[in-house]
């Protein structure tokens, strides 16, 4: 007879954690060729494709780089949103909002102010644009005990048909020829970019100094405990005095600025206009809860997580071309990864013992 | 006038079926303390399988059954995520949304457009479909509406009335109470969530070979979210259920009549997910001890930990 026994573990070591991250990816890895066998593509193929065509050529990794700026802002505020055990799944609207914030300011000042005053100000525009957009699941979770995901889900689709709604009705731009979206941005609005490449470096910088910033509040400041103590062990911050409030509605204005802020990147980076919802994100703030979790909601690893996705996200669109496979096939990547992320934690946490007898005991 | 009334409810019917189908389902799941956030994705697959094996059988029917299968077969990942690795529900679920979601748009690209020519008769039921006004609203309608339903009132009577079900709500009220009595508490809530994956299938597969007749990739649009929602707002009772489907099943058709009114069509198709969050809204001023939410919702148990 086979007994499983599990027990609990406590000498986590930073090496341990490494290795499962690893080994739940390379299982992931399995899994998805198996998937890749069944449908009739060669799995070795098309993995090195994905990371070929992602990391291994020159245009390629900064389309890689270019993809990670939105990765990562909106990785790095998910890890301070979920470490309060808020389920923020509302990215995706909190960028469109970001955008919609920035776009206004652009078209209204762009002509009127000189690039270094309007670059700042469609910057803190996309902020307050996220934030708006990331406080109101907030307060309906605090004041009115509203789940979260279900909340900031709904507030995705009605960002995005509110953005519909204004690029094909009052904000039509002449310059598109009856087709839907704005007028370009003014140039003084628009990013600059690193010769040669789509990476528009201003918001590279800016997720860069925020996953360092970030990470030191979590870690360093009294904010960012009281953010763990309101997402571990609520009985005990409501007798310490917490304001679950106002720490949620902080944690969640950063958490949805900076969606906002990967929103004016796109916008003024890449695009120069607001377009359909689809095409200003590909669906950025899902698959920034998985850079999140794979940086083990560290801010500062998110930098390389978000590099990890955006890499699986720029493969994707090769193994699209080249093996003719729907876009959706990066979902599959996606979730299987996830899926085995939170398993590994399991076999992290645990010791597992298998005993094999040949009596069973009481 | 009286045309378009009768038309607009019907079609209502129509919309909430699958909503109905996924809230039971949802309701079956969370009664057991397990949060399953993988409807849409499972929805998605059920969708698939059953355009799928439909258009190569001929027979609707069967294209059900391997929904169903499939839609269990893989909600398995959540159960083994969530009961026995006892990971994060809410992660794991979005994870099980994203496979499931990935997972159909690569099985089901072959059939992308293509129409399905065979069709699930209405029924017509005797003497009632006579009736004026009810009788075409209520009871000709096509074989999925009446499932539904009658899934939902099994379901009602399952969990409130018998003893199994009995034993699947005080699961997810006081798991350590419950195994005290004998009952295996791991089994419960794999069952729960295989079963709760089963009628989202069912739900999707309604969408793809009775609603629309096609299949396209996305196409439950966010339907198995707002079954998530309709669990609460039903207050996890299938009875109440029934009408909250059907209420929102109302609220989907509504944007298409008030179309030709002038109003902006991406302001119409914002209003089932509006209407959802001023139901949650409305139901907050609710006592919560009223709201008769498992009280372990979403809690991994741990065998011989207090």
């Amino acid at each position: 007879m086979i007994k499983i026994k599990t027990t609990n573990r406590y000498d986590i070591t930073p090496f341990r954690s490494f290795m499962t991250i690893v080994l739940s990816l390379f299982a992931a890895l399995m899994v998805i060729s198996i998937i890749f066998l069944i449908v009739g593509v060669n799995p070795i193929y098309a993995i090195t494709e994905i990371f070929s065509g992602s990391f291994g050529s020159v245009y390629g990794f900064k389309e890689t780089v270019t993809k990670a700026i939105p990765l990562i802002l909106i990785g790095t505020g998910l890890t301070l949103a979920f470490r309060a055990k808020f389920w923020n799944i509302g990215a995706e609207g909190q960028l469109l909002m970001g955008a919609i914030f920035a776009t206004w300011a652009g078209l209204h000042f762009g002509q009127k102010l000189p690039p270094v005053l309007i670059v700042p100000l469609i910057f803190l525009a996309g902020f307050i644009g996220g934030a708006f957009w990331g406080i109101i699941p907030a307060i309906l979770k605090i004041k009115y005990s509203i789940n979260e995901v279900i909340s900031t889900l709904m507030l995705n689709y009605i960002c995005a048909e509110f953005l519909t709604m204004l690029i094909v009705g009052p904000w039509k731009g002449k310059a598109r020829f009856g087709f839907p979206g704005t007028n370009n941005l003014p140039d003084s609005a628009i990013l600059g970019l690193i010769p040669g490449s789509r990476i528009h470096y201003a918001t590279l910088t800016l997720a860069l100094i925020f996953a360092v910033v970030l990470c030191v509040i979590i870690y360093k400041t009294r904010f960012g405990y009281e953010t763990r103590v309101v997402g571990e062990n609520p009985d005990a911050g409501k007798y310490a005095g917490i304001n679950f409030l106002k720490t949620t509605l902080i944690l969640m204005a950063v958490s949805g600025g900076l969606a906002g802020v990967a929103g004016v990147g796109e916008v003024a980076g890449i695009h120069h206009y607001l377009g359909y919802p689809a095409s200003i994100s590909s669906g950025y703030g899902f698959t920034a809860i998985i850079v999140a979790w794979l940086a083990k909601l560290n801010p500062v690893y998110t930098i390389i997580s978000g590099l990890f996705f955006a890499g699986i996200l720029v493969g994707g669109d090769a193994i699209q071309i080249s093996l003719g496979l729907p876009a959706a096939t990066v979902d599959i990547v996606n979730g299987t990864l996830l899926i085995f992320l939170i398993m590994g934690d399991y076999f992290l946490n645990h010791k597992i013992f298998i005993q094999f007898s040949n009596k069973s005991r009481i | 006038m009286e045309d378009i009334i009768i038309s607009t409810l019907q079609r209502a019917m129509v919309a909430g079926t699958p909503l109905l189908l996924a809230t039971t389902g949802e309701i079956i799941c969370e009664r057991s303390g397990i949060l399953n956030l993988g409807v849409e994705g499972v929805m998605a697959i059920g969708a698939v399988i059953a355009f799928i094996v439909t258009m190569i059988t001929g027979h609707p029917w069967l294209g059900v059954v391997a929904a169903m299968a499939a839609g269990m077969a893989i909600s398995v990942i959540h159960a083994f995520a969530s009961i026995t690795l006892k990971a994060n529900q809410v992660v794991s679920g979005l994870a099980l949304t994203m496979l499931g979601l990935g997972l159909s748009g690569l099985i089901g690209k072959p059939y992308v457009g293509k129409p399905l020519l065979i069709k699930m008769e209405d029924l017509n039921l005797p003497w009632l479909s006579d009736i004026p006004w009810l009788g075409k609203i209520l009871f000709s309608q096509g074989p999925f509406f009446y499932l539904a339903i009658a899934l939902a009132l099994a379901s009602w009577f399952f969990l409130e009335k018998t003893r199994l079900g009995i034993q699947v709500r005080s699961t997810g009220e006081n798991p350590k109470a419950t195994e005290t009595q004998g009952i295996n508490v791991t089994m419960v809530r794999y069952l729960s969530v295989i079963i709760g994956g089963g009628f989202s299938a069912l739900a999707g597969a309604h969408l793809s070979i009775s609603y629309s007749k096609s299949w396209i990739e996305g196409m439950t649009a966010g339907r198995g979210w707002i079954a998530i929602a309709l669990t609460i707002f039903a207050l996890w009772n299938p009875g109440r259920a029934i009408w909250a489907a059907f209420l929102f099943g109302g609220i989907f058709v509504v944007q298409y009549l008030l179309q030709p009114l002038g109003i902006s069509p991406n302001f119409l198709a914002m209003l089932p997910y509006i209407a959802t969050l001023f139901i949650l809204l409305l139901i907050s001023f609710k006592d919560p001890k009223k709201l008769n939410a498992p009280a372990m919702l979403g809690e991994p148990y741990n065998r011989g930990e207090r």
